[in-house]
């Protein structure tokens, strides 16, 4: 590297480097979720039946995740109930 | 056993025609014939490119419906031997490419060429599934940029995923990574994404590096595959892509940086 291309550096932060951190944080996330199994919407989608014989709820107030963790999955179940 | 290669980047407007061109062009030029299929229905384009946009007659769609046939639709190249182009159609119907009418119109074709070159539209959606869904090979074309790897790392796992060859629990789409648009300069800079970074996240094979040219617009512009035109480092870059593709072994060129010379800095020359 030579004097000039020092002082360059310095005064701007590499752009590039920011874009690779960034690039492979969200890329490895996405994976993860591409992992998940088909069957979660349906999944989700009958559950939601259960619920509504007893309780009114709407789409939006289940949510179903599933998390990988090490060698073992977690399946979360949130219901949010009306007050 | 002819080899079916589809051209797909999940983004938009990163070099996938201009891909389809040079390569199937550099097969044909290699003396395997070849046929490129425009999958991009409703925004027909590789006929520009390939400088045949007023020979089209009739286009995928109508092979499909069986309004023409194979024959009538194809467009015989008039600069490589063996080279063909099968045009996408102008229809807004989303739904013209069906499963069962693009494996008919694969398996005739397959017994007449050695390659068949499948340019992707963008997205993610039906249309990119369709023109990948038979692939035996994927190049996937990248910018260093952030978007675009990040569409390319989801293109992949389509491929992984929903395939032919993944559904049918097959041997995997073999991958490529053609990156395209690269600036040795802006690289050096720390201002764009190196080959080796690009490499790094997406983790499949690097088939070539394209550097960003004037000479990929002026080849555009004239309807001339840019791989013909051996003069441009873009054309020698797609020549080697295309001999490692067929197995040949071709150091990567054009990634470093060129010093320019005194003299021609002082006139402000130089070219992409």
């Amino acid at each position: 590297m030579s004097l000039l291309d020092y002082f360059r550096s310095k005064q701007s932060p590499r752009s590039a480097s920011t874009a690779k951190e960034r690039l492979q944080v969200i890329v490895a996330h996405e994976r993860g979720q591409r992992n998940q199994p088909d069957y979660l919407p349906r999944m989700q989608q009958e559950i939601l039946e259960v619920i509504r014989k007893y309780v009114p709820v709407e789409q939006d107030d289940v949510h179903v995740q599933v998390d990988e963790n090490g060698n073992c999955s977690v399946l979360e179940l949130n219901v949010t109930l009306p007050g | 056993m002819a080899r079916i290669i589809v051209v797909t980047s999940g983004k938009g407007g990163v070099g996938k025609t201009t891909s389809s061109a040079a390569i199937g062009t550099g097969l044909a030029q290699r003396g395997h014939s070849t046929v490129i299929i425009d999958f991009d229905v409703g925004l027909r384009n590789l006929d520009l490119i390939m400088g045949c946009e007023r020979r089209v007659v009739y286009d995928f769609v109508n092979v499909i419906n069986g309004e023409a046939t194979l024959n009538q639709a194809l467009i015989k190249d008039k600069r490589t031997e063996g080279l063909f182009i099968l045009p996408a159609s102008q229809t807004r119907d989303k739904d013209a490419l069906t499963e069962e009418g693009v494996s008919k119109v694969l398996e005739e074709l397959k017994e007449r060429f050695d390659y068949i070159v499948c340019d992707s539209p963008a997205g993610i959606e039906k249309g990119a599934q369709m023109a990948l869904y038979f692939a035996d090979e994927a190049i996937v074309v990248t910018n260093p940029e952030v978007s675009s790897v990040r569409d390319s790392d989801r293109i992949l796992g389509i491929l992984q995923s929903k395939s032919l060859r993944a559904r049918e629990g097959q041997e995997p789409v073999k991958e490529h990574l053609l990156v395209t648009r690269y600036n040795p300069a802006r690289v050096s800079a720390g201002e764009m994404l190196s080959v080796a970074d690009v490499e790094e996240i997406l983790a499949i094979p690097l088939l070539g590096v394209i550097p960003e040219s004037q000479d990929v617009l002026k080849a555009s512009n004239q309807g001339e595959p840019v791989i013909l035109n051996a003069d441009a480092q873009a054309g020698q870059a797609y020549s080697d892509a295309v001999d490692r593709l067929l197995g040949e072994d071709r150091a990567h060129r054009f990634l470093d940086e060129q010093k320019q010379g005194f003299l021609k800095r002082l006139l402000g020359g130089g070219r992409g």
